[in-house]
């Protein structure tokens, strides 16, 4: 990709904004990233996993959802139109009872759910749920 | 460290070894996003609580990475296998470097 000069600005604009104030308090922020980054560009197939979520969640700042995917090392969530798309990611370790966990989540307004498992076998499945959203849940 | 932060965390009293049990924790934590703005239009600047860890007598259980989509007081339903007697320890870390800690024993029944 040619960045042309307005990009360049812009991007570096928003880099300083952001940059700055995280840089003062140099804290090292662990972060669950966008699904291409979790999957490094690999196939998301279908498997055994399964994300349960509202049909209809009235209120978006509080969306109970549950994950599952038996055999994975590591499952991610993603909410698509959320300012943020990163919504968190569980890793499971050997005292892990199931691979699955259950929180509650914040949705912005009517969207797809995600979720990406990846297999100890370094391979990934997915899913994902539409939820519909009455009241979104991220101030504005 | 953010006013109020209290876990807690529901962990059987005892289990048999090798039985699977069910945790679940709540921390109360405004977790602002970051994407708020007050009313003289300035963004609230993002103060949530990052990760969550849980291990047992030294071993991982869940090891969760939280971005500011996670509601406030972040809840956490998992199980966990116990396969001997011992103690739970639970972590939050916070954004602003502050870890909230708490522990649970449990014995063999």
């Amino acid at each position: 990709m040619e960045l042309t000069r307005r990009q360049t600005v812009v991007g570096g604009a928003a880099i300083a904004m952001l940059g700055l104030p995280r840089g003062a308090f140099a804290v090292n922020y662990p972060m669950v990233g966008t699904p291409d980054e979790f999957t490094q560009g690999a196939e998301v197939g279908v498997g055994n996993i399964t994300l349960m979520t509202p049909e209809i969640a009235e209120n978006g700042n509080n969306v109970p959802i549950q994950v599952a995917a038996p055999g994975a090392v590591e499952i991610r969530i993603f909410a698509t139109e959320n300012p943020e798309p990163a919504v968190a990611s569980f890793a499971f370790g050997a005292l892990a009872g199931s691979q699955a966990a259950s929180t509650r989540v914040r949705l912005a307004k009517s969207q797809d759910v995600v979720a990406i498992a990846k297999l100890a076998d370094g391979s990934f499945i997915g899913t994902s749920n539409n939820v519909k959203v009455t009241i979104g849940g991220c101030g504005g | 460290m953010a006013k109020g932060v209290k876990p807690r965390v529901k962990v059987p009293k005892s289990a048999s070894a090798g039985e699977t049990i069910t945790i679940k924790t709540l921390i109360s934590h405004p977790m602002e996003s970051g994407h708020r703005k007050d009313k003289e239009g300035n963004i609230i600047p993002r103060s949530i609580i990052h990760r969550f860890t849980c291990e047992f007598n030294g071993q991982g259980i869940i090891d969760v990475v939280l971005a500011p989509s996670v509601s406030t007081n972040p809840y956490f339903q998992f199980s966990a296998i116990v396969p001997e007697a011992g103690e739970f320890l639970f972590r939050w870390y916070d954004d602003d470097g502050s870890i909230y800690e708490e522990t649970k024993s449990i014995t063999l029944s």
